[in-house]
Order: structure tokens, then C-alpha cells, then sequence
């Protein structure tokens, strides 16, 4: 066996300081977060996530008024780093503590803090009858559609032909049972008042998300009920695939299932056709733009 | 703790009796599911609530009533919860970790009987973990350790549980409801209002250990230890009362609604020369072992019995609090109505009498007709233990 010496790297010239002052990733912190620090692993898409509902509550100034209940999941750890008040509940339970703190504090802004096998699974009434009750507080669903703190176990929102740790041949409708669709289940509510799918895995997806958790945020301030954001995030870790196949992934697998867009705006109810009938619109124009040069029109578009 | 005001008094049914109680002690927060026999309880704080500035939801399940209720406690809000030994059943997991968090959680079991002192003292959750349980005779004893309740819970940051039963219930009692005053407690700065959010100090209720960036975190150990260390300080808060103790042969020990019957019974018995005498705990946890060790060392103590509504289970403490000082032999029966909700057949003074005069004079219990065709019979396959 022999080694082969590899090639060597690009060289830096250190005889003089650089010309631009070096940018620490502390100035790039969300004010809501008390380090930058995570434990999360590359590729993670929920650091992402949590860092769009962080922001928009600065934006629309309700930091002094924001309680967060935390479900069990990778993301717990935030509990600890997210500078806001909070509560942590047992695995699958926040929408019900939620609802208690809420009682007490009608002006507080509440939100939970969940992922797919906390709440889809473990609690899955909590959720479905917080919503149905209108209790005027936001859900927050991080969707990898797996256990990813256990280590790629299946959960309900596991899409068919997915590979977990324990299906691991990819989810078999016959013998492990479909996936759940929350957001559709819970738009179809009377209570629920704005229901949402984004993801992160690309930057428009990100800001596409950021103002869905803005319209959530405002319908729970207006007193509209409830209001649900879930966001699909990689988890390549869960995913038994290389940190950059992440994004891909995901829009191939869970993307093609649990359709991003609004699920439920004013009263109306959007399903999964339609949603996929505007994403697939919007794609063609965005292609459209690109063809002719440019795309500074498209980002004045509402979502 | 003492009254500060007297009104006159009104005939009252329990339920409605424990839930003003709780009302008059600050509780502003209750969610619950309706169980018989506690579904009464669950209406009252329905139809007072909202009039005192609270609110009752109608909880979905058990798991949701007690989830909604840790929330309303984290945000400093007095807030109970409740149901049927059953009930709680399901809120085990978050019996445990509830008192990881430290909120000061008041519980209602309004029990099937008596078999779920385990589950009250001992729990069927994770951990180690005490309630403070705190078991009324009557509706009137009710309304004050109801209050008790809520005080000693916010005092030691640490659930407590109302033991009451079907008659604590349903019983109509002549009583007022006085607001107890009780020593000043601190201010909760440790629940969560928002108002402390992104100021860099924003606070954590938690069970897991964990706090915020920055700040002293126990971990998962360290607040395991630290429960574990502040159980033993909460064992001062032992109630019990005590009846013809000092010169009795025979002690009995029974708690709840069944021990009133039991000091009847004693009552009678001591008229007719009878030296037998009772010791009723008032908190099942921390239990009164110490009276116990100390009856059990009076010089013409032969025998403890244990009188209780279950197939044995408070004897266990009744055993370690006689510390094999004289003979404990249980004189209780599992005993509910056919439905099992309801007062059976040995919630009877006159059955309870012969059963305290037959240990008295170390004669066999008397068989109550029609439950020995519910005895086990024995399998052949069972006679001889597995080697």
C-alpha cells in the first residue's frame, strides 16, 4: 500500500493583515439567541428554521411579550440558547402546556417548538385539538420525517420509500402504514386560522418560510386562533446521506409529499393539488425571469 | 393556619365544597376529564371559574389536562388539575417530571376507594420523586387541607395530591369556606411572562436539568440530586392525628373518609371497655412513622392493625413505622359498590366494629358474605414455587 502525499492547498499570504476586518460568526447571531454555538449536525436544516422565527419576532417587536414551549427532539437544546422565556414539555406535549400558559397570558405571544416524532407522532392529539379548540397560539413543526436525536428511526410523517433504521428497506405502505400529512389534517379546522409548509433548503425557501412565520405570528397576535408553521428540514444525518445531498433530498423525497405553500389563508382552505399546481407555476416563472435576466421583480412578489 | 373570617355556614356537596376551596386559596387555572367519581369536581371549577377570574377547560384526555395545567403553573398562576385514581393513571410521566420541574402542581384524586395509595405516595411515574399527599376524613377537613394544599405546594415548589374518595365527594356537609391565612411565600421570579425575553436573562422551567446559555446548569444528575435532597426537608410537613394512644392494646391506623368510620367504631368500643386507639394520618406522604414507632413502643401495645379500603398497600408504611416492635395485620378489604365507584359493603360501622374487636381479641376476621366466592382458587400447576 502506498501513500500518496495530497495536493497541497491554497496558500495564504499572512505577511500583512487583511484588508477587510474578519467577520465573526457571532456578528451574524440572531439578537434571540444567546450563542451561536449548536449541537447540531452539519447539514441540519432546524438551526435554520429556528433562526427565521427568532428573527421575525424581533421584527414585529413582540420579544417582550414571546413565551416558547419546547417539545423533546435535536432542537431541545435551543431551549437553553433561544433568548426567551420558555417552557419545556414532555415529548408531545407543548401544544397542551401551551395552551396553559396562553390562558394565563391571553397578550403573550406563544408558540411550541416541535418535530415530527414529537408532535406527529407522540402527540398528535395535543395538536390536532389545540387546533380544532382555536387556542390562539402558534405550532411550530420541524419535519425531517424521522426520529433524528435517536438516530433515523421512522416516524408518521415518514413518505413511502423513505430508508429509516427501521424501515429500512424504505417506508412500505403495507407493512409500516402511510404518512401523515399535518398541515392538511390540521387546515381542514375549523379553529385552525393560518396553516403553512415551508422549508429551508434553498434561500427563496428560506424567505419563502420566514414570511409564513410572520403571517403566523401576526394571526396569533390579531387573536385569529391557531396558527401552525411547519417547516421541512434536512436531516442528513437521519438520512444515511452525504451533508450536501441534503437539500436535493429533501425536495425529492418529503417535498414531493408534504407540499410547500399555505394551507390554509383567511378561512380558506388550499390543498395539496393546488399548492402543487402554484409551486409548479411559480417554478415556470422563475425560470421565465431567469431567461430573460433577472429575477429583482420576483422578490417584490408576496409568497 | 388559621380562619380569618366566619360566615354562615351551608349545606354543601363535597365537590362543590373542595372546589371553592381551592378557589378561596388563589387557584385560578383548573383542566380536568370527567371520571366518576371525581366528574363533580371537574363541574364546579367549570360554573366558578370563570366568574373568579379563571378558567376550567375541559381537557381532552388526562394526558392534555395536566399538560395545560403545567403551563398555566409556569406562568406563576396557581392551577390544578384532577381525576379518579384511573385518570391519574395516565398522568403519571408527567407526575414525575412536573416535580423535576418544581411547580407547585395541586392534584385531585377523587379515588375508587382506597387502592390508590401506591400510585399517591409511592407513584407509578419515573424517578424519584414525592408528592405531598394530603388525605381529608370529610368535606370540612377538605376545604382546609385543599388550601393546605396550595400553600405547601408554591412552598416547596413540589406537587401535592387532595386524597378524597366517592363519599369526600358526593357527601352534603353543613360548612363555610374560610379563606386560611398562611405565612408570606416568596415572590415567583422563576416563571415565565415574556417580559424577560431577549433582555439576555430570560428564564427556563424545565425538568430537564438544562438552563440558559450561560447560566449555572444542574444537568440531568445534578437535579436528580437535587430532588433527591430536598424530599428528606419535606418530611416536616407530616399531619397526623392520634386517638387514645397512650393506654391502648390495640392501635389502628386508617386515613380518608374510612378512618372517620374507624374513630365511630373506636368510639363505641372504648365505651364498652375496649382499650383500642387510632392513629389517622393526615398526610399519606410524608407518612407519620414516628408516631407510629412511638405508639408501637407503648407498654400495653400488642398489635397495629391496618384498616383500609385496598388489598393492603398503606400497611407497608404501617409495617416500617411499627419496626417489628409488635404484630401489624391488616383488617381493610378491597370493598367498592358493584361498579366500583361507589361505597362497598365493608364502609360500614357495624362491620368495621366486628373487624376491630376480632384483631382486639385475635380472633379471625369475620367473612363478609358474598365476597369469598371472589377468592382466587389456587392451580395445580401453581401449588409448588418454581425452583
Amino acid at each position: 500500500m502506498t501513500t500518496t502525499t495530497p495536493p497541497p492547498g491554497p496558500v495564504l499570504d499572512t505577511a500583512h493583515a487583511p484588508s477587510v476586518a474578519a467577520r465573526m460568526v457571532e456578528a451574524k447571531k440572531p439578537d434571540l439567541l444567546l450563542t451561536q454555538e449548536h449541537h447540531m449536525c452539519p447539514g441540519c436544516g432546524e438551526p435554520v428554521a429556528i433562526r427565521q422565527f427568532l428573527e421575525t419576532i424581533t421584527q414585529l417587536d413582540a420579544v417582550e411579550r414571546a413565551i416558547g414551549v419546547a417539545g423533546i427532539g435535536c432542537y431541545t437544546s435551543f431551549s437553553g440558547t433561544m433568548d426567551v422565556d420558555l417552557v419545556q414539555a414532555l415529548h408531545g406535549r407543548a401544544p397542551s402546556v401551551a395552551t396553559g400558559v396562553k390562558r394565563m397570558l391571553p397578550d403573550a405571544l406563544v408558540f411550541t417548538l416541535q418535530g415530527d416524532g414529537d408532535m406527529v407522532n407522540e402527540g398528535l392529539q395535543e395538536v390536532i385539538h389545540t387546533a380544532a379548540r382555536g387556542e390562539n397560539v402558534t405550532c411550530i413543526l420541524l419535519n425531517n420525517g424521522v426520529f433524528g436525536e435517536t438516530g433515523g428511526h421512522m416516524t408518521a410523517t415518514t413518505v413511502l420509500g423513505q430508508r429509516t433504521k427501521n424501515s429500512i428497506d424504505g417506508r412500505d405502505a403495507e407493512y409500516h402504514g402511510y404518512p401523515i400529512l399535518i398541515g392538511d389534517l390540521i387546515a381542514q379546522l375549523q379553529g385552525a386560522a393560518y396553516v403553512a409548509r415551508g422549508s429551508v433548503h434553498n434561500a427563496g425557501s428560506v424567505a419563502r418560510t420566514q414570511k409564513m412565520f410572520k403571517r403566523a405570528f401576526e394571526s396569533q397576535l390579531a387573536g385569529e386562533g391557531f396558527s401552525f408553521v411547519e417547516v421541512l428540514t434536512m436531516c442528513p444525518t437521519g438520512w444515511f446521506i452525504p451533508t450536501a445531498e441534503g437539500p436535493d433530498y429533501m425536495t425529492e423525497t418529503l417535498g414531493e409529499v408534504h407540499i410547500m405553500g399555505e394551507l390554509k389563508v383567511d378561512g380558506k382552505v388550499h390543498t395539496t393539488d393546488e399548492l402543487h399546481a402554484q409551486n409548479v407555476q411559480k417554478q415556470r416563472e422563475v425560470e421565465e425571469a431567469l431567461a430573460q435576466g433577472g429575477l429583482e421583480k420576483d422578490h417584490q412578489r408576496p409568497i | 393556619m388559621t380562619a380569618t373570617q366566619t360566615s354562615p355556614r351551608v349545606l354543601m356537596e363535597g365537590s362543590e365544597a373542595l372546589a371553592r376551596a381551592a378557589i378561596v386559596a388563589g387557584c385560578r387555572f383548573f383542566a380536568g376529564y370527567p371520571m366518576t367519581p371525581f366528574t363533580e369536581v371537574l363541574e364546579h371549577f367549570a360554573k366558578l371559574l370563570p366568574d373568579a377570574g379563571g378558567v376550567c377547560i375541559n381537557a381532552e384526555s388526562e394526558l392534555e389536562a395536566v399538560g395545560m395545567t403545567w403551563g398555566a403553573l409556569s406562568t406563576g398562576a396557581r392551577a390544578a388539575t384532577g381525576s379518579t385514581g384511573q385518570g391519574l393513571s395516565l398522568m403519571q410521566e408527567s407526575f414525575s417530571e412536573i416535580t423535576l420541574a418544581e411547580l407547585p402542581l395541586v392534584v385531585f384524586n377523587m379515588a375508587r376507594g382506597q387502592q390508590d395509595y401506591y400510585q399517591a405516595t409511592r407513584g407509578g411515574g419515573h424517578g424519584d420523586y414525592r408528592h405531598i399527599v394530603l388525605a381529608p376524613q370529610d368535606v370540612t377537613e377538605g376545604v382546609e387541607l385543599v388550601q393546605l394544599a396550595f400553600h405547601l405546594a408554591d412552598k416547596w415548589r413540589n406537587p401535592s395530591l387532595v386524597y378524597g374518595d366517592y363519599l369526600i365527594a358526593h357527601t352534603q356537609e353543613a360548612l363555610s369556606i374560610e379563606p386560611i391565612s398562611f405565612p408570606d411565600l416568596p415572590a415567583k421570579d422563576w416563571a415565565v411572562d415574556g417580559t424577560l425575553s431577549g433582555s439576555g436573562e430570560s428564564r427556563a422551567v424545565t425538568p430537564l436539568g438544562v438552563s440558559k446559555f450561560g447560566q449555572r446548569a444542574l444537568g440531568q444528575e445534578g437535579k436528580a440530586q437535587y430532588i433527591a435532597t430536598k424530599l428528606p426537608l419535606m418530611e416536616r410537613e407530616v399531619r397526623v392525628e392520634t386517638g387514645f394512644v397512650d393506654d391502648a392494646e390495640t392501635i389502628v391506623v386508617a386515613f380518608g373518609s374510612p378512618a372517620k368510620f374507624v374513630k365511630y367504631a373506636i368510639n363505641q368500643l372504648r365505651a364498652a371497655g375496649h382499650r383500642i386507639g387510632y392513629i389517622r394520618p393526615i398526610t399519606l406522604w410524608p407518612f407519620p412513622y414516628e408516631t407510629i414507632t412511638d405508639a408501637a413502643k407503648g407498654a400495653r401495645v400488642r398489635r397495629i392493625g391496618s384498616f383500609e379500603l385496598s388489598a393492603g398497600q398503606m400497611i407497608d408504611d404501617v409495617r416500617i413505622g411499627a419496626a417489628g416492635q409488635v404484630p401489624v395485620q391488616f383488617i381493610g378489604g378491597v370493598s367498592t359498590d358493584h361498579s366500583g365507584f361507589g361505597v362497598g359493603r365493608i364502609l360500614d360501622v357495624d362491620v368495621i366494629r366486628e373487624r376491630l374487636l376480632a384483631l382486639h381479641e385475635d380472633r379471625a376476621l369475620p367473612v363478609i358474605p358474598g365476597y369469598e366466592v371472589n377468592s382466587y382458587t389456587l392451580e395445580p400447576h401453581q401449588a409448588e414455587a418454581t425452583r
